[in-house]
């Protein structure tokens, strides 16, 4: 299994490490409830290396954008900004999603998922042909996730040079790269529906920078929290949620397609207007139970109008019930009944996120 | 390292098993699966006058991870259910041979208590386990 720079800090953490698409990773370092609870109370922090940072320039790096990602660039007009994007294949497919920054002219950067690195790389060269742009990985840099309501004023003071009040500063989805020896990335997302910074920097960096977060009180967390924090959030899981198979409309993921200008042509434009047309045949929806049990992936939803699936699903810390993402007959209405085992729950179909800044949202 | 207390017998599916004055035998699951299963979420416990054959699927315990089911280790009719899982699962992994305990039964026969694991055997399977 890989490694990242900060395994060793993991190990000496405690942390119970499982394989996660080939990389050694912490699932949680003694309880992934407090671990979840610490980011909705206070702070937490996720090593986030294995994810892959991409890195484009070139003349043609804003066209080929254009051209790759189904939101639109143009929406990135100032330097720092970051966008939310699915990348799609011909059928309007799911390739991946990710974060795009505008990093200064023709240059910006890509974050994707660390299970789908190679098909992504595979397709970025493979749609880039024509286009005057150079497609670089940074598997050398390392990233970190802290998050929660304490977040940004703990690591504030931690950044080099004086950077910490600039990065207050952040908006949401903004980014800014100090000027301090080494490389340093710091941008004002996440993946947990909490405040908090992504930092992309050296694998030295992050050993120094975990370490001083470690001794200000910022708690390890490991992917069973940052599963059942994302899930609380309404934020989907590439593979799970959404695959080559299934569309953004069908994703819950309509709001990131840029219709306009109509006459950006970009990858599965046509399959999702032709499916937008139509009207798509299944949604993607949150669920709350309304019995006892668990909603778990692959489980299956009777609703009004057939038949659907359960995509996540899991036991909510912040609300103490179990909740899930499910895709269903877009007709289906609020009343359904999920197959847990040899017992059939009624659930409730709401409107996600179920938690965002620390408030339960979704009244059981 | 798993606790493993002396006056209980064990199952290879790391259930736990302690024999009463009145002839009723108490379940639960041990240390080491507790541990392994990972922080409870959920238990469902079966119903009282149920009867179950040995290997019969009678309990669910699932984690913040995973569904896993809990086999009847021996064939007999429930007696009496730990209630309290219902609104504190957790206590199996803090508590999981006291206040952690899932059900009792009344055994059909209770000789096959004598095949069972005692403590030293039980640590023994663990340790080949880990090997």
């Amino acid at each position: 299994m890989k490694q990242t720079a900060l395994y060793e800090r993991h190990k000496a953490a405690g942390a119970r490490i499982v394989d996660f698409g080939g990389w050694a990773m912490p699932l949680h370092y003694g309880s992934q409830i407090d671990e979840h609870h610490a980011v909705r109370q206070s702070a937490g922090m996720f090593d986030v290396s294995h994810m892959t940072v991409v890195d484009i320039s070139g003349a043609d790096a804003g066209p080929w954008l254009r051209y790759l990602l189904a939101n639109n660039i143009d929406r990135l007009p100032a330097v720092g900004k970051g966008l939310y994007s699915c990348m799609l294949n011909e059928t309007g497919g799911v390739v991946d999603d990710l974060i795009v920054y505008n990093r200064g002219p023709a240059e910006y950067r890509m974050v994707v998922n660390a299970a789908t690195r190679e098909a992504d790389l595979d397709w970025m060269h493979s749609t880039a042909d024509g286009f005057d742009v150079t497609i670089r990985e940074r598997a050398e840099l390392a990233m970190l996730a802290v998050q929660g309501p304490a977040a940004r004023e703990l690591t504030a003071p931690l950044l080099p040079a004086h950077a910490g009040a600039d990065a207050l500063h952040l908006g949401s989805f903004e980014s800014f790269e100090p000027d301090a020896p080494g490389e340093y990335f710091i941008a004002r997302t996440g993946y947990t529906g909490e405040d908090g910074w992504e930092i992309v920097l050296t694998a030295t960096a992050a050993l120094t920078l975990w370490d001083e977060l470690r001794a200000a009180g910022v708690q390890p967390c490991g992917l069973g929290a940052r599963d059942t924090l994302r899930l609380e959030a309404g934020l989907n899981l590439y593979g799970q949620d959404m695959t080559t198979q299934t569309t953004p409309l069908e994703s819950n993921l309509a709001w990131t397609v840029a219709w306009e200008p109509e006459e950006r042509d970009f990858m599965g434009r046509r399959a999702l207007e032709a499916q937008r047309a139509a009207g798509p045949s299944h949604k993607l929806v949150g669920l709350l139970l309304e019995g006892r049990g668990i909603m778990r992936a692959g489980q299956v939803v009777q609703t009004s109008a057939g038949p659907g699936e359960i995509t996540s699903g899991g036991f909510s810390p912040s609300m103490e019930q179990s909740i899930a993402f499910a895709r269903v007959p877009t007709k289906s209405d609020e009343h359904c009944e999920v197959e847990i085992r040899k017992n059939v729950v009624p659930a409730r179909i709401v409107k996600p996120p179920f938690v965002k800044n620390g408030r339960v949202l979704i009244n059981g | 390292m798993s606790e493993v207390p002396d006056q209980l017998l064990f199952t290879e599916d790391h259930e736990w098993l302690r024999l009463e004055d009145d002839g009723d035998v108490t379940v639960g699951i041990t240390d080491h699966a507790q541990a392994a299963l990972g922080e409870l979420v959920f238990v469902e416990v079966p119903e009282t006058g149920a009867e179950f054959a040995e290997g019969d699927a009678c309990a669910v315990v699932e984690s913040v991870k995973a569904a896993s089911d809990v086999y009847c280790p021996l064939s007999g009719e429930v007696t009496e259910v730990n209630e309290a899982l219902a609104d504190e699962p957790e206590l199996v992994n803090s508590s999981p041979y006291e206040d952690g305990w899932i059900f009792r039964l009344r055994p059909t026969d209770a000789t096959v208590l004598d095949e069972m694991m005692d403590a030293e055997a039980y640590e023994r399977y663990l340790a080949e386990l880990e090997d």
